[in-house]
């Protein structure tokens, strides 16, 4: 495009390279068709159901919900509260990762740095805390919720008993962590939770060692929860989380209306 | 194919017969194989057979309106445009001289198109060249068509649901970023094996069961209820309570059952995080102090 000098503008040269762009095989590979990012939005209800359907949301909500599924008095959003922590947990995790060893020798040292030298480290950590606390208290609510409401009658027996193993899980992976600072305090309540294992019947002494590595709570035990916290409870959650949120769908999705 | 009812029937006849100026009753006879075919007397004004209803998927033309008794009849031509010549001119209808109903196969159709069957014998008799007419039908989908799913009130997820979560993450976020700089996180001494604490607490969501455990023998406070009531029990609740109702007023028992859980559970953990003490024994938190680690911090902000 030239103006009235025959020169190209700077306007037309953004214009162009915007265009450009937005054209480009690249943009046209990442965005669906249809993607309102693609070919701009104005409030239609075509665009509203291709803001959800053109992207990955469409694996989470339908294109219509019933209308009182919106009504923040009927769901309080604990669900998607308890899933939108465990990403927070997640970030802030990988975060604490990075600075963190799982050995005895490590373990304490690399918390205290993280709580004066490294930057935001004592933030994160306590966000992490905090968080991994709330899930516990947002996922029970959440499954309170869901009682109360008779949302688990057919057909929807099974996510609950999905969200009874969600429930456990969560449990786990916030007590796998709280061994992790390696203080007096994670060790002496690790120590007393893991005791109770030791009383299921039979196979409590088998179930206990596989837990801590050993007869009792030792440097060993700082690993095997590290690995379980960081790397096999998050799987396992991810895979029934998937069936979970697949399953409220396939069900109906909300329960309906008292 | 399939038995129309009489009263459709009739009302096809009397469309087909003001449009063809015979009697209905003539119509109707021959339409249900008794009478000889209708001669068409002559041959009706082509209509704009690419418009007419059948083509319309699912939109309920202007003459299927609410108020209107008798249907207006519409003609298709014979070589009328492919989709109306598939509807009207089924071989198996034909043959048996048979109306055939012609729905939506989407289900959400507003109007079926009744086509009147189709004359055993073609009308004799014609001129060389003049194509015959047949009539369509406009009725009601709800006359012929049994609807089972009632729409629900649905609305966009996209912007009423989304923006509400999106409200919700960042109200979550705040409040942990908040929480997070006011409250630090508790950091004891180095792990020792040498030294056990007094009292040793496990975390609070298992501090219920500790309290418990001081009750009652470990086989019942650390297994029995934690698998057997906690897990499978919980598990087991929607195979167990059969009651069909969602109404809170139906379910009372239920209610009242889940709410004991909650309360007993709930005290128990407040017991044990709040009034336990040196050994594990009774205390007050505003006599002797708070000895909950977690929550050491939550009352001495700096």
């Amino acid at each position: 495009m030239a103006n009235g000098n025959g020169r190209t503008g700077l306007k037309d040269r953004i214009k162009e390279t915007n265009d450009k762009l937005w054209n480009s095989q690249v943009v046209g590979a990442i965005l669906r068709p249809g993607s309102p990012f693609k070919q701009g939005y104005s409030d239609s209800p075509r665009n509203r159901s291709y803001v959800v359907m053109n992207n990955v949301l469409y694996h989470l909500h339908p294109v219509k919900v019933k209308r009182h599924a919106v009504k923040l008095s009927y769901t309080l959003c604990l669900g998607g509260l308890s899933f939108f922590l465990f990403i927070h947990l997640t970030i802030t995790g990988i975060f604490l990762m990075f600075y963190y060893t799982p050995t005895a020798e490590l373990a304490y040292v690399d918390i205290q740095a993280l709580s004066t030298d490294i930057a935001f480290g004592s933030l994160v950590r306590n966000m992490h805390r905090w968080g991994a606390h709330l899930m516990v208290l947002s996922v029970f609510l959440h499954m309170s919720r869901v009682f109360y409401h008779g949302a688990y009658k057919p057909p929807r027996e099974f996510n609950w008993v999905i969200g009874v193993v969600l429930l456990l899980l969560t449990l786990l992976l916030s007590f796998s962590g709280y061994l992790l600072p390696w203080d007096q305090l994670a060790l002496w309540a690790v120590t007393v939770g893991t005791n109770m294992a030791g009383f299921v019947p039979v196979i409590g002494d088998q179930v206990k060692f596989a837990l801590v590595a050993g007869v009792q709570v030792s440097a060993a035990t700082l690993l095997r929860f590290y690995v379980l916290h960081v790397l096999a409870f998050p799987f396992i959650i991810v895979i029934f989380m998937a069936v979970h949120f697949w399953r409220v769908r396939k069900d109906g999705g909300i329960s309906g209306p008292l | 194919m399939v038995d129309i009812p009489e009263s459709l029937l009739r009302r096809s006849a009397e469309a087909k017969a003001k449009a063809l100026g015979v009697p209905v009753e003539q119509v109707l006879a021959e339409m249900k194989g008794e009478g000889p075919a209708v001669e068409v007397p002559q041959a009706p004004e082509p209509s704009p057979a690419p418009s007419s209803p059948p083509v319309e998927r699912g939109e309920s033309p202007p003459e299927a309106g609410e108020g209107s008794e008798t249907p207006e009849p519409v003609a298709v031509e014979e070589e009328a445009p492919a989709a109306v010549a598939t509807a009207v001119e089924d071989p198996m209808a034909a043959d048996q001289g048979d109306g055939v109903v012609e729905g939506n196969g989407a289900g959400d159709a507003q109007v079926a198109a009744l086509v009147s069957p189709r004359p055993s014998v073609p009308p004799t008799g014609l001129p060389e060249g003049v194509r015959t007419q047949r009539l369509l039908t406009v009725v009601k989908a709800r006359a012929i068509q049994d609807v089972k799913a009632e729409p629900h009130d649905k609305i966009n997820t996209w912007p009423h649901l989304m923006l509400i979560e999106f409200g919700a993450l960042l109200a979550m976020t705040a409040l942990l970023v908040i929480m997070a700089v006011v409250i630090h996180s508790p950091l004891l001494d180095p792990a020792n094996f040498n030294a056990t604490p007094n009292p040793s607490k496990a975390p609070w969501y298992f501090l219920g069961l500790q309290e418990l455990l001081s009750y009652f023998d470990p086989q019942i406070a650390g297994v029995t209820v934690p698998t057997i009531v906690g897990l499978i029990g919980f598990m087991m609740i929607p195979f167990i309570d059969r009651n069909p109702s969602t109404r809170p007023s139906d379910r009372k028992f239920a209610i009242l059952l889940y709410s004991i859980f909650i309360a007993g559970s709930a005290t128990l953990t407040i017991i044990g995080v709040l009034f336990r003490g040196k050994g594990f024994n009774f205390s007050y938190p505003w006599k002797d102090g708070i000895f909950f680690e977690d929550l050491a911090d939550w009352l001495d902000f700096e």
